[in-house]
């Protein structure tokens, strides 16, 4: 989960510790230039120039085409379901999320470590393996389903289903972010406040919660990224209905389909400037973290 | 060590009701969010029998699937491995200007949602994209045909072994690189001797996990593959193709070798981690 995890900072990178570091170690160490040839070049053709070609042709619609577009109901519609379901899957990825992280560093059960495995599962299971089988599971004759259908409760092909669908793909985010940090809290903090004749409920709001916060807020962000821009597992669940169901990603889909090229473009604009103001936020956040456990 | 199991114990005793709600809620959660979907897909699989289980699978339709799979992945895994050993070479040895966007550039592939990858590539390539009149000028398909897939399987999968492979580069330190080099040794014999065996087992991590994700990505495969059934299907695409066609049995066969897939990545993941990352072992010592 984290990059460049030994440096110190930014600052140094770009700063003196660039000139004294890379000054001695440029001379010695070979391969720079090949390395970073590679790397650029297969940058190029995969992220570059295909982002490049997206902005483009975003850009040709021009700033009142743009804003034209963005606002047609349609648009908007598919944007408040996906960034509301991200959003609500991610606060219930986060809610239990912790939970299972607790029970899993702090506790012992059996098949624990069965269970830690099983937490990244959604990482490896392919999006539509999962998207048919929740769609199964919560079709009104489905095992959950067929549950859930003497309340009036439909989950499958209906909005339920895309909250579901997120909140599947979102967990593990979650858990892999708060996990490590809860292993290396030091025992100290929590039993001097025992000590001091703190509860067991002040000493998690007091001393645990505000050290496990800014990555339980990275696992939220992680989670909520991957929700919005989630494809595959949403669609077989969701009824796709535009303005009430429709994500995104799918209205990126059916525009391209109908070969508006430039209106695709602009909307994946859009959703790429999100993911990288969600990357920025998360940077961040894992600085914050990794500060606070190596300080 | 000690200290850390000693507080587990009284902690333990202190609220052992409480703790046993927690876990009986949070594997509640578990059962219900990882565990089910995942039977269901076996379940299904095999609801028409064994036979019909093995039908659905020596299909003609399926065989191509996974044969187009397996080609799409091998492509994506020799690209991978090269940019990840470039990547984190560069990026984990050496300090110049610009690496911090380089860094932040890698990530990208994760927060981007596979359909905008995919659309970016179709942007690009396709035959009304910016590189389509030449392309076609060449006589060269890329979208909607394999080149296409393997390109967006390879955007999706990009990060994987760079990021496993930097941290572990800059923990271990260019020492015994420098040395090699210092002592006489060329470039590619202190590639091959020391920095290649000292990153091994990351290496294998990274190629488990972006292999996983490649043979099982579906958003930006789907978007440039124009889904022509029996040519351009990978197991993942044909699980929907199935699925749309009312297929149940079909569809959640192909599911069952890509959840086995899963499965299998998620074993050895675990062992990996454990054996040799010495990942658990490291975090307890400290907690």
């Amino acid at each position: 989960m984290s990059l460049a995890d030994s440096k110190p900072g930014p600052g140094l990178d770009l700063g003196l510790g660039w000139l004294r570091r890379g000054r001695t170690r440029r001379h010695i160490l070979p391969g720079l230039g090949l390395s970073l040839g590679i790397t650029l070049f297969v940058l190029s053709l995969i992220v570059f120039l295909p982002t490049a070609a997206m902005v483009g042709d975003a850009a040709t619609l021009g700033v009142g085409g743009l804003i034209r577009l963005l606002a047609t109901s349609r648009v908007l519609g598919a944007f408040k379901v996906s960034l509301g379901c991200a959003a609500l899957a991610a606060l219930t990825s986060a809610v239990f999320g912790l939970l299972i992280a607790w029970v899993l560093v702090r506790t012992r059960f059996p098949f624990r470590r069965l269970a830690d495995a099983m937490v990244d599962l959604p990482f490896a299971l392919p999006t539509s393996v999962a998207g048919i089988a929740l769609s199964t599971l919560y079709a009104p004759n489905g095992w959950l389903g067929s549950w859930l259908a003497p309340y009036g409760i439909r989950v499958s092909f209906t909005v339920i289903g895309v909250y579901v669908a997120l909140t599947f793909v979102g967990l593990p985010f979650v858990v892999r972010s708060v996990q490590p940090v809860l292993q290396d809290l030091e025992a100290e903090q929590e039993e001097a406040a025992h000590m001091l004749g703190a509860g067991r409920l002040q000493i998690f709001s007091r001393v645990i919660f505000p050290a496990i916060l800014p990555s339980l807020t990275a696992g939220f962000a992680m989670a909520f990224a991957r929700g919005l821009g989630e494809y595959g597992s949403v669609i077989f669940i969701s009824s796709n209905k535009p303005g009430v169901s429709e994500i995104v990603p799918l209205l990126i889909v059916n525009e391209l389909e109908q070969f508006d090229f430039a209106g695709a473009a602009a909307i994946g604009t859009l959703m790429l400037v999100l993911s990288l103001v969600i990357l920025c936020v998360i940077m961040l956040l894992q600085r914050l973290v990794r500060s606070s456990r190596h300080g | 060590m000690q200290m850390a199991s000693a507080k587990c114990v009284g902690l333990r005793r202190q609220g052992g009701v409480v703790n046993v709600i927690m876990i009986t809620v949070a594997l509640l959660f578990m059962v219900l969010f990882l565990l089910l979907p995942l039977i269901t897909v076996f379940a299904q699989a095999f609801a028409g029998g064994i036979s019909g289980y093995v039908a659905s699978i020596v299909d003609p339709n399926t065989l191509s699937a996974i044969w187009l799979t397996l080609i799409v992945a091998a492509v994506a895994l020799v690209v991978n491995v090269v940019f990840g050993l470039a990547a984190s070479w560069c990026l984990a040895r050496f300090r110049f200007p610009g690496r911090l966007a380089l860094l932040t550039v890698l990530d990208l592939p994760f927060s981007v949602s596979p359909v905008v990858a995919g659309l970016m590539l179709v942007l690009l390539y396709g035959r009304q994209g910016w590189l389509g009149p030449w392309l076609e000028a060449h006589n060269l398909k890329i979208i909607f045909a394999l080149p296409g897939m393997m390109i967006a399987t390879i955007f999706v999968t990009l990060p994987f072994i760079a990021r496993e492979l930097i941290p572990l580069m800059e923990e271990q330190g260019a020492d015994e690189e420098e040395a090699a080099i210092l002592l006489g040794a060329s470039g590619w014999q202190m590639f091959w001797r020391i920095t290649i065996p000292k990153l091994r087992w990351g290496l294998l991590y990274g190629v488990l996990l972006s292999n996983a994700r490649a043979m099982g990505e579906f958003g930006a495969v789907s978007v440039v593959s124009g889904n022509i059934l029996g040519l351009t299907d990978t197991m993942s695409l044909d699980v929907k193709a199935l699925y749309d066609g009312y297929n149940i049995v079909g569809s959640f066969a192909v599911a069952s070798l890509l959840a086995s897939l899963a499965l299998v990545t998620l074993i050895a993941k675990t062992v990996l981690e454990r054996q040799f990352l010495g990942r658990s072992t490291k975090e307890e010592v400290s907690a």
